[in-house]
């Protein structure tokens, strides 16, 4: 599939936002967080900020951007319709709650209800995210039950290494911070592991046989394709490139999303103040890119069936 | 609304089309490109036409294909459209309601007013049925000619899909599949009419009737005569040669 910049920025920056809301709405209400309204400026700041870049990312891929609410209109069917009801919605609680926090400093009572809700309605919008490529038969590699939970994993890891360098950059002692950050690590490393794996043991459900239901004769291969140029479909779904380079990329992918943000996490632990600060920034920084390469491959990899009727 | 006809309706128009006598000659897919930059979906914009990268919006493409191999293998001309499927993914995924199948017939359409041109619809076709046209900024697909079949200005014989007309071996027939003695599918039911991909379930109405089964023995791996080797020359083959030319005069 061709890895559009917009359809790649939109769930890895949205996902790092919703992640850190999730967190914030959780831990501020329970306390296991500083309610400093200083505090609660930069990283809801941060969170709603990175959600809202990318879902203003997502529509510049849009051939009519001017249209976009008409899709709020078919949440009965659509994954997202519905992924565009809930970031909206979610956008309601969020704002409650900082204006509590960062209005009041109050995170607790009816505010820290808000964050509750906020963490709630996130969570659901990343999963509805993940639902859009989960449920898309004609692409085997996002069409299985690996796709949500490394969704719904990457948001929350992402988001707490946000959350962790945020903290460290108020001088709060993170420990508890930090073992948020390798928890959430761990699960994706496993998800994310577990998904590269099925991947590469996945059998073709359709082959060019089933395809011209013409296997009863036997082998097919394409003898003239329609057409003498390119095509968009062939432009869209017969993207090439990163299935040459898979290994590379996966190796570069798991380096900076997952074994940097490991080690200069651990760094953190065993230093104090500003160099572990620094580390924290350095590891979230390291995560971000890394998460975009991570969904870049997660597209450049993804074979579309209907490539088996243009010879591959 | 981009949920599926909860009642649909009994009728299901489609196409079927005869993989045994498709000559590859194009003429529906060009004849089908003509119709639709003039008809509801118009125009099927080319980008850089005239140029060395041409690119454009077509509904109906044909591909040539090689099946099998050696004595039993065949060339198979294989047009691709629209199979206009009952469980349609491209019409529910659509975030807009822009995509939609219709109860009284099972035709899937855009309306071109409500797409924002996602292309999310296109990733759910695994027939590669929906082109995005990149000038007008919305997903573009065949629409069964719905222009032609119902319009009544059109001579009656005329009031079928532009590329059924056009075929010039009858390898395209249209009528209503949902109707189990229409003269399509019985067509279907004689011949053995498969579906694309069924293990995806998009349970398309459009079916493919597979080329018939090449004549028999004709395999020399199988003892058949090769009909590209000529056969060896017997004594008095010259006389039997001359009488064969001169009875054949």
């Amino acid at each position: 599939m061709q890895p559009a910049y917009s359809v790649i920025f939109f769930p890895s920056a949205s996902g790092m936002g919703y992640g850190l809301l999730i967190l914030l709405g959780v831990l501020a209400p329970a306390e296991m967080i500083p309610d400093n309204r200083a505090f609660g400026l930069v990283s809801l700041g941060f969170a709603l900020g990175a959600v809202t870049f990318g879902l203003v990312s997502s529509m510049w891929h849009l051939g009519h951007p001017e249209r976009v609410l008409l899709a709020y209109t078919q949440w009965r069917s659509s994954w997202l319709s519905r992924e565009g009801v809930l970031a909206t919605v979610t956008y309601a609680p969020a704002g409650l709650f900082a204006i509590g926090w960062i209005g009041f400093g109050e995170v607790v009572g009816f505010w820290g209800v808000c964050g509750l809700a906020a963490a709630v309605l996130a969570g659901f919008t990343v999963y509805s995210t993940g639902m859009i490529y989960a449920s898309l038969r004609p692409i085997p590699a996002w069409c299985n039950r690996w796709v949500v939970p490394v969704y719904l994993s990457l948001a929350l890891f992402t988001g707490a290494l946000w959350l962790n360098a945020i903290r460290l950059l108020f001088g709060h002692p993170a420990a508890d911070a930090s073992l948020v950050v390798v928890a959430t690590l761990l699960l994706s490393v496993s998800l994310k592991w577990a998904y590269w794996r099925y991947l590469d043991g996945a059998r073709a459900g359709s082959t060019p046989e089933t395809a011209t239901g013409l296997g009863s004769i036997g082998k097919v291969r394409l003898l003239d394709p329609p057409r003498t140029q390119t095509t968009y479909v062939t432009q869209e779904m017969g993207y090439r490139v990163a299935r040459r380079h898979a290994a590379k990329l996966r190796r570069y992918a798991s380096v900076l999303l997952f074994a940097l943000p490991f080690v200069l996490t651990l760094a953190t632990v065993a230093t104090h103040s500003w160099i572990a600060a620094g580390a924290a920034v350095a590891a979230a920084l390291s995560g971000s890119v890394g998460v975009v390469i991570e969904r870049w491959l997660f597209f450049a990899e993804a074979k579309h069936v209907v490539t088996l009727y243009h010879g591959a | 609304m981009t949920s599926l006809p909860r009642d649909p309706g009994p009728k299901k128009l489609g196409l079927v089309i005869d993989l045994d006598t498709c000559v590859g000659c194009h003429a529906c897919a060009v004849s089908c490109k003509e119709w639709n930059t003039g008809g509801v979906a118009a125009p099927l914009t080319d980008l850089d036409p005239y140029g060395a990268d041409p690119v454009g919006v077509w509904f109906n493409r044909v591909h040539a294909y090689e099946a099998g191999d050696g004595m039993g293998g065949r060339t198979v001309h294989f047009p691709r459209s629209c199979l206009h499927c009952d469980e349609p993914a491209c019409v529910s995924v659509c975030p807009t309601g822009a995509s939609y199948k219709r109860e009284e017939d099972g035709i899937v359409l855009v309306d071109e007013d409500l797409c924002i041109g996602c292309k999310l619809c296109s990733w759910a076709c695994p027939y590669g049925a929906r082109e995005y046209d990149r000038d007008a900024g919305v997903m573009k697909k065949c629409t069964l000619c719905i222009d032609r079949i119902y319009n009544e200005n059109l001579p009656e014989p005329e009031r079928v899909p532009a590329c059924v007309t056009a075929c010039p071996t009858s390898a395209r027939h249209f009528g209503d599949l949902g109707d189990p003695d229409s003269p399509i599918s019985r067509l279907v039911a004689e011949r053995g009419g498969r579906d694309l991909m069924p293990e995806l379930g998009y349970r398309p109405v459009n079916k493919y009737l597979p080329p018939r089964p090449t004549r028999g023995g004709t395999d020399p791996a199988e003892g058949g005569a090769d009909p590209l080797r000529p056969e060896p020359e017997s004594d008095g083959g010259r006389f039997l040669r001359w009488l064969d030319a001169t009875l054949s005069r």
